[in-house]
C-alpha cells in the first residue's frame, strides 16, 4: 500500500535519498548477529527489531523501514552502539532514520513531527524552551481533544509543585531567528 | 574549584529542583558556579530529529558564549541529555575544521565564535573525580547511615562517551553515597534505559521500562537519579510509591541543609521516607 508512495516520495528528495544511503553505508558490515536487538530495552515494543531494520537498510527495502515505527522508538540509550561486534554507529542510524522519515513528511508521523515543529518554532522565539506553551502550540496544532487530555493529569501534577509557568506569549522576529535563518541559507 | 554552569531548560521547568539543590550544594561545598550568560537551548531531542546542522549549531552557541567568558573553566551540565548534545557539538566540532568554518558562520550573526576548547563534564563526572567525595564525608558525619539507596545512572552521561565510570556496570555513585553514611543496593539496573523521551510518547513503554526498574529497588529507601529525564520517568510511572531523588538533593540532606533549600518541597514522587531520617 505505502510502497508505490514511499518510493516516490524518496525520488522527489534526492537529499533525502543521499542520507539514506549514508545510513547504508554506516551498517554496510553488519553480519546480523542480533546483539542490538538482544540489547535494546525498547525491542518488545517495536515491530521490527533493530537487527531486522538494519537487513532491511541493506537491501533497500525502503517500504519496510519507513512502514516501520522502529526508528521512532529508539530511546538513544546508546547500548547497541556500545556492543555491536563491528563497532556500527547504530543509535547515530536510528535518529538518521528519524530526520529521513520526518522530511518525507509521512502521515504515520504527523503527530511527531508537529510535536518536533512546536519544539523547534518554540526554541527559534524564545531561545529557551517554554514548555508551557510549547504544549498549548502543540495541542493547537494536532486538534485533537484526545491528545491534551492524555497530559492533563501530569499538568495538574506540575501546577501544584509550581513548575508549570504560563508565559504570555511574545510576538515579534523570535530570540534566535537570525541564527536560525541564516543557518538554513547555510545548509543549502 | 570554580566552573562554568550550563542549567539547560528542564532546569527552569520541570526540574527546577534539580537546579536548586545543585546550586545549593556547590555553595555548601565551596565551589563556585558561574552561569553561562545568555545561554540559550541546546536542541535538545528535538533538533537531532529535524534539523542535523542546527542539532550543531545550537549547543555551539553555548559553547562559544563558555568560551568567552575567557575564564578557561570547565562546563558543569546537570542534565545528561543536554550533557550529551554538548559534549559531541564540542567533539565534533574540535575534530571537524570545515564543520567548525560553517557553524562560525552562523555564529557570526549573534557576534560569536567557537574554538571547541572548552571541557565538557556532567555533574556526576564533576562530583566524583574533583574532591567532593571526601568533603562530603567529613561534612556529614554519616548522617544518612540506616539508608539504603538505589544509585541510578541512566544512559546518556555514561554511553557513548566514556568518560568516568563503566558504560555498563557504573560504580561512580557508590563512593559519594557511602560517604554520607548510606549504604548502597547491589542491583544492576543502573544503567538500564527508561525509556527517555519515548516514554513520553508511547506512555505504556514508559510503565514498563521504570516498572522493571523499580522492582528490583524493593529493598532500597530511595532512589538517587543524575537526569532530569530519568527522574520524570521514575517519579510519573510508578505503581507502588518509591521515593526518588536527585543526587544533589541527596548529598545535600546529608550535609544537614536544610529541606527547602535543596527544593525537596517539589518533587512529584513521595520523599518523605528519605526527609524524616534527617529531620525527624
Ligand atoms: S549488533 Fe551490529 S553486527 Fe550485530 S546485528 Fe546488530 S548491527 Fe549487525
Ligand atoms: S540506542 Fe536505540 S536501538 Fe539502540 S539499544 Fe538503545 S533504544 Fe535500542
Amino acid at each position: 500500500m505505502h510502497l508505490t508512495d514511499i518510493r516516490e516520495k524518496l525520488a522527489a528528495r534526492p537529499d533525502l535519498t543521499r542520507q539514506l544511503a549514508q545510513v547504508k553505508e554506516q551498517v554496510a558490515t553488519c553480519i546480523q548477529c542480533g546483539t542490538c536487538s538482544g540489547s535494546c530495552p525498547n525491542a518488545g515494543f517495536m515491530d521490527m527489531t533493530p537487527r531486522r531494520m538494519w537487513r532491511a537498510v541493506l537491501t533497500d527495502r525502503v517500504d519496510m523501514v519507513f512502514s516501520s515505527q522502529t526508528f521512532m522508538l529508539c530511546a538513544s540509550c546508546y547500548v547497541c552502539t556500545l556492543r555491536c561486534p563491528r563497532g556500527l554507529p547504530l543509535t547515530g542510524a536510528m535518529a538518521e532514520l528519524k530526520q529521513v522519515a520526518f522530511g518525507l513528511n509521512l502521515d504515520r508521523f504527523k503527530r511527531s513531527t508537529l510535536f518536533y515543529k512546536a519544539f523547534m518554532d518554540n526554541i527559534r522565539q524564545y531561545g529557551r524552551v517554554r514548555e508551557t506553551e510549547m504544549m498549548a502550540r502543540y495541542f493547537l496544532a494536532v486538534k485533537d481533544p484526545r491528545v491534551p487530555m492524555s497530559y492533563t493529569g501530569m499538568g495538574i501534577k506540575l501546577m501544584a509543585k509550581h513548575k508549570l509557568h504560563p508565559h504570555l506569549p511574545t510576538w515579534g522576529p523570535g530570540r534566535l531567528a537570525p541564527l536560525f535563518d541564516r543557518a538554513k541559507q547555510q545548509e543549502r | 574549584m570554580d566552573y562554568l554552569y550550563y542549567p539547560g531548560c528542564s532546569l527552569e521547568g520541570t526540574a527546577k529542583e534539580y537546579d536548586i539543590s545543585c546550586r545549593a550544594l556547590f555553595e555548601a561545598l565551596e565551589d563556585r558556579l558561574t552561569e553561562i550568560p545568555d545561554w540559550t537551548c541546546c536542541g535538545a531531542t528535538a533538533a537531532q530529529c529535524v534539523d542535523p546542522f542546527l542539532s550543531v549549531v545550537l549547543p555551539a552557541r553555548n559553547l562559544a558564549l563558555a568560551e568567552k567568558t575567557d575564564t578557561g573553566l570547565d562546563v558543569l551540565v546537570p542534565c545528561s541529555a543536554c550533557y550529551l548534545n554538548l559534549k559531541k557539538a564540542r567533539q565534533d566540532l574540535w575534530e571537524n575544521n570545515a564543520l567548525r568554518a560553517q557553524v562560525n558562520q552562523v555564529l557570526e550573526e549573534d557576534g560569536l565564535a567557537v574554538n571547541a576548547s572548552v571541557r565538557v563534564r556532567h555533574l556526576l563526572d564533576v562530583l566524583t573525580r574533583d574532591g567532593a567525595v571526601d568533603r562530603v564525608a567529613q561534612l556529614s558525619e554519616n548522617r544518612m547511615k540506616g539508608l539504603v539507596i538505589a544509585p541510578y545512572y541512566g544512559c546518556q552521561c555514561l554511553r557513548p562517551y566514556v568518560e568516568f565510570d563503566d558504560p555498563e556496570q557504573p560504580r561512580s555513585m557508590d563512593a559519594l553515597i557511602r560517604a554520607t553514611g548510606a549504604d548502597v543496593l547491589a542491583w544492576d539496573m543502573g544503567a538500564v534505559c527508561c525509556g527517555a523521551s519515548t516514554a513520553t510518547t508511547k506512555p505504556q513503554v514508559g510503565k514498563e521500562l521504570v516498572g522493571r526498574i523499580l522492582d528490583q529497588a524493593k529493598t532500597a529507601h530511595a532512589v538517587v537519579t543524575v537526569c532530569p529525564m530519568c527522574q520524570m520517568n521514575l517519579e510519573r510511572f510508578q505503581s507502588r510509591s518509591v521515593p526518588v531523588v536527585y543526587l544533589p538533593q541527596f548529598l545535600g540532606l546529608s550535609l544537614g541543609m536544610p529541606a527547602e533549600s535543596l527544593g525537596c518541597g517539589m518533587n512529584l514522587s513521595d520523599i518523605r521516607p528519605v526527609l524524616s531520617r534527617v529531620a525527624p
